[in-house]
Parts: C-alpha cells; structure tokens; sequence
C-alpha cells in the first residue's frame, strides 16, 4: 500500500485550541453582531436576577434559604451553565449540523467526531452570561458573610466543574438525539434552559421528590444542593464537597448514547 | 485499489403528500416507504485509474460515495478500499482519502483560506515539511496565490472551488472522491479543474472518482465510466466504446433512455 | 366605499397566512408535542418557586395562590400570542439585503401585510398549542391546578384584553421592523426590545409581585398592556372599573403603535424609493 503510518498526531487540546482560535477570528469579521450577542446574554441573565431581587425584596428568603445564598446558588449554576454553553453549546446546534450534512464531512476527517463539533462550535458569546454570573457571584458572597477557607473554595471549584460537566452532559444527549430524530428536541431545553432558570433556587424547595429526581437520575443536586449545604453551614459532611466529581459520571451514558446514534446514522445516513 | 462486491443499501423514508388535509391526516399517521439506493452494487478499480461515475439524481451515486468514504454502512455485501473497510476504523480509513462535496464547502468560511489550510494540517496532523510542500505545489497547479489570503465567503464559485480542491488534497491523500466538482462554474473554472485534475492523476497516481452531470466532465477526465441507474450498475467500460457519433451527451440521453432512468 | 374591500382582502390574507402556518405545525407533530410538555413543565416549575415563596411569607403574597395558578397557566397556554422574541428573521433579513425592493414591487401595503403575516403567526401557533396545556392544567391537584372565571363576564373581558393585548404585542414588533429600515443594527434593536418587554410585561414574574412604586408606574407603559392585562383579568386579580382602565390603556396604546408604525413606514419607503434601497 501507498500510504505509510504516519508516526506524528497533533494531540487532542492543540488541536481543539486551534478550532478555537479560527472561532474567534471568524467572530471578529461580525463584531457588531457578537456584541449584540454578548449583550443579549447579559440582559437576558439579568432579568432572571431582577425578578429575584423583586421577588426577595418581597419575601426575604425562601424555603429557609436568605437572599444572598439564593444568590450564591444562582450565581454558581449560571456560571456552569455558561462555560457548558461556551464549549458544549455546539452541540445545541447539531440538528443544523446533521441537517445541512455537515456531519458528513465531520465523519471524512480522521478525527473524534465530538472533539470536530466542540471544535466548530465554540461559543464565545456566553461571556455575557458570565460577566452576569461573576458580578453576581461577587455580589452574593460580599452579602453572605461566609467565612472562606480552602475547603468552602474547594466546594466551588468541584461544582464549577461538575456543573459544566453535568450541563454538557445534557447537550450531548441532545445532540445525539439527533440521531434519531430532529424533530421534538425541543423538550431538552427543560434540562438546559430549564435547569438555569429553576436552578437558581437550591433544589429542595421544589419538594423531596423534585430532590430524588435530580440526585438520582439527572445529578444537578449533587453539584448544586448538597455542596451548597456545605457552603453555607448547614451540613459539615465533607464528603458533599467532592460530590460534584462523582456527578461526572453522568457523562458516561451520555457518550454511550452518542456512540449509539452516530453507529445509527452510518447505517441510516440522515 | 478499491473493490465493491453485491453492495445493497436501503433507506426508510417518510411519505408525505402536500395540502392542508393531508397535513391533518399526517399527524395522526404516518407512512413509512422502504427505497433502494443500491441494489448489487459491484465494481473495482485500480491504483491510479480515474473514473466517472454517472447516473441521474437519485441513483445512487451519493450512497456509494458515503460507503466508500466510511460515512454509511450498507445493509450488506463487501467493500475494500486499499485493503480496508471504509466503515470500520473510520480515522484510519479516511486519513488516506479526499472528498470534495460540490455543493458542500468544507472551508471556514470567514478566515482567509490559508488559515482553513492551517486548521486542516492539523486536522490531518501533516508533518510540516509535507503541508508546505504540498500547499506550495497545489498553490501553483490550481493558481490560488492571492485567493489564499481572502475569506472564503468572499470567493467566487471558481475559485472557491479551487480551494476545496486544495483542501482535499493536503494529505497526500491515495485516493480523491470528487462529487460534481464543476457544478456552477463558469467555463474557465471548469477547465482550469479539469486540466488540474487530469494532471494530479498523471503525476501523483491519485486515484479518482468522479461523479457528475456534466459529460464534457468525463470526456476530459476520463478514460472509464461506470452508469448507475436506480441503485443497479448498468454499464462499466471504456469511454470510446460508448460515444458514438451524435456525441457523449447525446449517447448518455440515448442509455438512459434505454435504461428508463 | 373602498373601506370595506380592503378589509376583506386583509382578512384574507390573514387567512391565508393562517392556514399555511397551521398546517406547517401540525406536520411537526412530535416538536407541538415536545414545546407543549416543555411548557408544561416550565409552568409547573414556575408555580413551585411561588409556592415556595408563598409558605415561606403568605402574608407578602401579593395575589391569591389559584390566582396565581391561572396565571402561569394561561401564560404558557397562550405564550405564542405574547412573546416579543416571535419575530420573523425573514423580514429582518430582507431589510438588512435589500430584497425589501421586491416586495415593494406587489400592490400592498406592507405594514399591512407584515401586521396580517405577524397575527396570523401568532394564532396559528397558540391555537395549536393551547387547548392540550388548559386540558392538563385544569386536572391538576390543588395548589398547581388553574381554575375558571367567576363569571361569563369576566371571561367575555378576558377574551376581549386578550386580542387587544396581541396586537398591542404585534404592533410593537412592527414598530421594530420598521425602526430596522434606520438603524444599524437591527439585531441590537430587538435584544434590547425583547429583554425589556420580557421584564416589563410581566413575564419573568407577574406585575403585582414588583415592588409597589414601581409596578404603578410599569403598568403605564405598553409592555404592561401585552400579557398582563389579560392574564390578570382572567385570574380574577383585576377586574371591574381597574380592567376596564386596563383595557383602555390597551386600545390607546394601540393607537398610539399603530399611529407611530405606519408613519415610519411611510418614512422608510420614502426613503428606499429615494436611494433604491
């Protein structure tokens, strides 16, 4: 045969890095356009953070939680949300990729297939949102009076990662669902829009079986509710701080279904 | 060497009739209709050949393109490219091959084309000597100097296609797959791919298939087409045999014709 | 004598753009299906965080709870009429290129027509999508399920601030197409416009739970007379000499967006017919 091995393979994170840079300079050639975005992002998180502020100007707390651990546990969730959507958002428009037969030249490149799709769709307008997040984050903690140690940090850096993951996690199943059908995806957004907006609140306000639901089958309490509860004292259980990782897992059976819809489509072709 | 041996591949596809009504009763159930893209499907073909693969909308030409490229897996029967499976181990497979989507562009559309070919040498991890070897090489063959530096938004079809071309071609790939390459091009377009085409297979030994509508395509390209009608191989031979006096096109109206395609 | 023709012809079209789009979704049938159960759940959340906040201080609640209830209910049933964000790219796209010309070319009004195309949108979609969510909601247990009007006659007034309240929605997005014919940036335009009327409608949270002072002075503006006006009507929480107000305030503002779209309209086709667009 012709072709000889080739010993050299750029690796995975300079490659992806790559994608990145030819993202970004794509999205110069519209700055008009990507301000309007990252502006839109912004006013949209901060209507969410109006109504609670309306809404705590009301009530004063809720369920037991005070108006700056709401606002810890909002800020916290809508910066998850937004570094997902900044790298995995990409596969929120995968019904697009698949329809326009994008996915076919992604399946011609000798590549991961997720590694080209993250790669191409990079979102760097969700910094909107994150700004939002970090003024509020920064805004919740100067009011909670908590006392920061390594271990409450810590607490936030796992959930930071957990969440990103978890939520990524929700957009590779949609993503894969399009596999199967590109119709009626539109129910995932309860899991990805949804799960911003009505994570705001520390999920045991919305009742034990709303809590059941979201440690067992979609872990959002695990980087959200139990570490919170480290957080903010109401638990010394240490072992709440590295739950977020466990919740990680939960990206397993969404690979698995990936897996399975890309097997789908080189034997259906659409 | 490419072989495909009794290749069949079938898709399910939705019915649907227009009109208010039958949106109405859609809803409620749907019709399910079982079509053939390729029934039987065998053929081979050697290093270095070039080949046109012709055939009216629909018959086939796209499914067999997407097996060959590892894209599809056919319901049954044996494909061997170079001595794989295109289906099984994709990134071994398509490291070897080129496709060029006609209607498809495969370059980032608002960087300058020279950093798509960047983004691709990475893509395809081409050691640094090679990508600059063969970009210097493509750059010249297919004249694309200046349009290097321009987004390819920007580009006219001609040269953009020139580009996709090069873009396909970076890797050194053995074998090019190229799906109506000179769709809209205008007449110089179209030569300058034609000429350039022909000479990548006298000088690399590319291998080349080619599909297309165009048969002046063919007649410049090729010495061997292969007629595919309504998922069925209808005649493989040398493309002297087949031209007779009124000219390609009018022969090839006259096959399918015969062929009631 | 020309009136009457001419209000045919824009019913027609009305129901022409009607049809189109009411078969277009119902070919979608798994996506109605999905956007239905998506908001579903979104109400069901939605009521959860007021029930929380309403056993955590009933006496702050601002509205009774079944109120409440009704109100999400009717939000999510209805949201197709009201959401500013349901603008067609379409249009935006032919003002931005310039195609704008050939529809220039036909023998129509064009906020007219845009006004009919925007309508028939709107209805088409809610109409599709409203009958399953009132159907579950009206099953639910107690806290969550919505409940009927007292009275026909608030129901009649309903219906009526529910048109009005539409088209003060659909006139305000004309307005915003046609500000598009001299702005820029007719992305940034309709950002800024959504996220305002998203907040200032009452779709993030109902009006009555803004702080007082403020809610008296939002519930001047146009924004106020969208959603709220009928979702609070149909609720129970205004009603009598307040929803007649109300609902005066809607058709003025009508007038008002209809007043100021059509003379922009006029501005931007003189304008495209002067420098050929």
């Amino acid at each position: 045969m012709k072709t000889e091995k080739r010993p050299y393979k750029i690796p995975a994170a300079k490659l992806y890095l790559h994608y990145v840079s030819i993202q970004i300079r794509s999205m110069m050639q519209y700055k008009k356009s990507f301000i309007m975005n990252v502006l839109g992002q912004f006013l949209a998180s901060f209507n969410a953070f109006a109504g609670l502020h309306f809404l705590f100007m009301r009530f004063h707390s809720i369920a037991g939680y005070s108006y700056s651990e709401v606002l810890l546990c909002f800020s916290v969730t809508l910066m998850e949300f937004s570094l997902a959507e900044c790298v995995a958002r990409g596969f929120d428009s995968f019904s697009k990729i698949v329809r326009q037969g994008a996915f076919d030249r992604i399946m011609t490149r000798p590549r991961n297939e997720i590694l080209q799709v993250l790669g191409n769709n990079f979102e760097l307008t969700r910094i909107g949102r994150m700004v939002q997040a970090a003024i509020v984050f920064v805004y919740g903690i100067s009011k909670s009076g908590t006392e920061w140690n390594v271990d409450r940090a810590m607490a936030v850096l796992f959930m930071l990662i957990g969440g990103t993951g978890v939520f990524s996690g929700i957009f590779l199943i949609n993503a894969a669902l399009c596999f199967f059908t590109l119709e009626g995806l539109e129910f995932i957004n309860i899991f990805t829009d949804g799960a911003r907006e009505y994570g705001q609140y520390p999920i045991d306000i919305y009742g034990k079986r709303m809590t059941r639901f979201c440690t067992f089958v979609i872990p959002y309490a695990l980087v959200q509710l139990y570490p919170l509860k480290y957080l903010t004292g109401r638990s010394d259980n240490v072992f709440y701080i590295f739950l977020p990782l466990a919740a990680l897992l939960f990206l397993v059976p969404c690979y698995a279904l990936w897996r399975f819809g890309v097997r789908k489509y080189k034997s259906s072709g659409s | 060497m490419i072989e495909m041996k009794n290749i069949r591949k079938t898709y399910r596809v939705a019915k649907r009739n227009a009109g208010f009504r039958e949106a109405v009763r859609s809803f409620f159930q749907r019709d399910c209709e079982t079509i053939t893209a390729l029934d039987d499907v065998s053929f081979s073909i050697e290093d270095g050949e070039t080949v046109g693969y012709i055939g009216p909308n629909g018959a086939g030409k796209s499914t067999t393109i997407k097996i060959l490229s590892g894209i599809l897996i056919p319901d049954s029967g044996e494909c061997l490219v170079d001595g794989r499976v295109p289906w099984k181990n994709r990134i071994e497979h398509v490291a070897g091959i080129g496709v060029v989507f006609g209607q498809r562009s495969q370059l980032w559309w608002d960087v300058p084309v020279a950093d798509s070919f960047e983004l691709l040498r990475d893509i395809y991890s081409i050691p640094p000597d090679l990508f600059l070897r063969n970009r210097e090489e493509l750059t010249e063959l297919l004249d694309l100097g200046e349009i290097l530096r321009t987004p390819a938004r920007q580009l006219s079809l001609g040269q953009r296609m020139r580009c996709e071309i090069a873009a396909s071609l970076l890797h050194s790939p053995d074998i090019l797959f190229l799906d109506e390459p000179t769709i809209g091009l205008d007449a110089v377009s179209k030569i300058a791919v034609r000429e350039f085409i022909v000479k990548l297979n006298s000088e690399r030994k590319t291998t080349i298939i080619l599909t297309t509508h165009d048969m002046q395509d063919i007649e410049a390209i090729t010495k061997r087409i292969i007629l595919i009608g309504k998922g069925k191989i209808l005649l493989d031979g040398d493309i002297s045999d087949i031209s007779g006096s009124g000219g390609i096109d009018r022969t090839v109206a006259e096959l399918y014709r015969a062929y009631e395609i | 004598m020309t009136a009457l023709p001419g209000f045919l012809s824009k019913w027609k079209k009305y129901i022409s753009f009607f049809r189109l789009r009411f078969a277009m979704g119902l070919q979608y049938r798994t996506a109605a299906l999905a956007g239905i159960a998506t908001q579903f759940v979104w109400g069901f959340m939605e009521i959860s965080v007021f029930y929380a906040f309403n056993k955590t201080d009933p006496a702050a609640f601002p509205m009774g709870f079944d109120q409440l209830a009704s109100y999400i209910w009717m939000q999510q049933a209805f949201l197709a009429l009201f959401m500013t964000w349901f603008m067609e790219n379409e249009i935006f796209d032919s003002i931005m290129d310039g195609n704008i010309c050939y529809e220039l070319c036909r023998p129509i009004d064009i906020y007219d027509m845009w006004f009919a195309r925007s309508i028939a949108n709107r209805t088409a979609r809610a109409s599709l999508r409203c009958i399953p969510i009132l159907l579950v909601a009206f099953f639910l247990p107690k806290p969550y399920a919505m409940t009927l009007p007292t009275d026909f006659l608030t129901f009649l007034c309903f219906a009526v601030a529910m048109l009005l309240g539409m088209t003060v929605t659909a006139t305000a997005c004309m307005l915003i197409y046609m500000l598009s014919f001299f702005t820029v940036s007719p992305q940034g335009l309709k950002i800024i416009f959504t996220m305002t009327a998203e907040l200032l409608q009452g779709s993030v949270i109902p009006l009555p739970f803004f702080p007082p002072r403020v809610q008296k002075l939002i519930e001047l503006l146009p924004f106020a007379a969208m959603e709220n006006v009928p979702l609070r009507i149909y609720s129970g929480h205004i009603s009598g000499g307040a929803a007649v107000k109300a609902m005066l305030l809607q058709v003025l503002w009508i007038t008002v967006l209809i007043a100021i779209g059509k003379f922009i309209c006029r501005r931007a086709m003189k304008k495209i017919t002067l420098q050929g667009g």
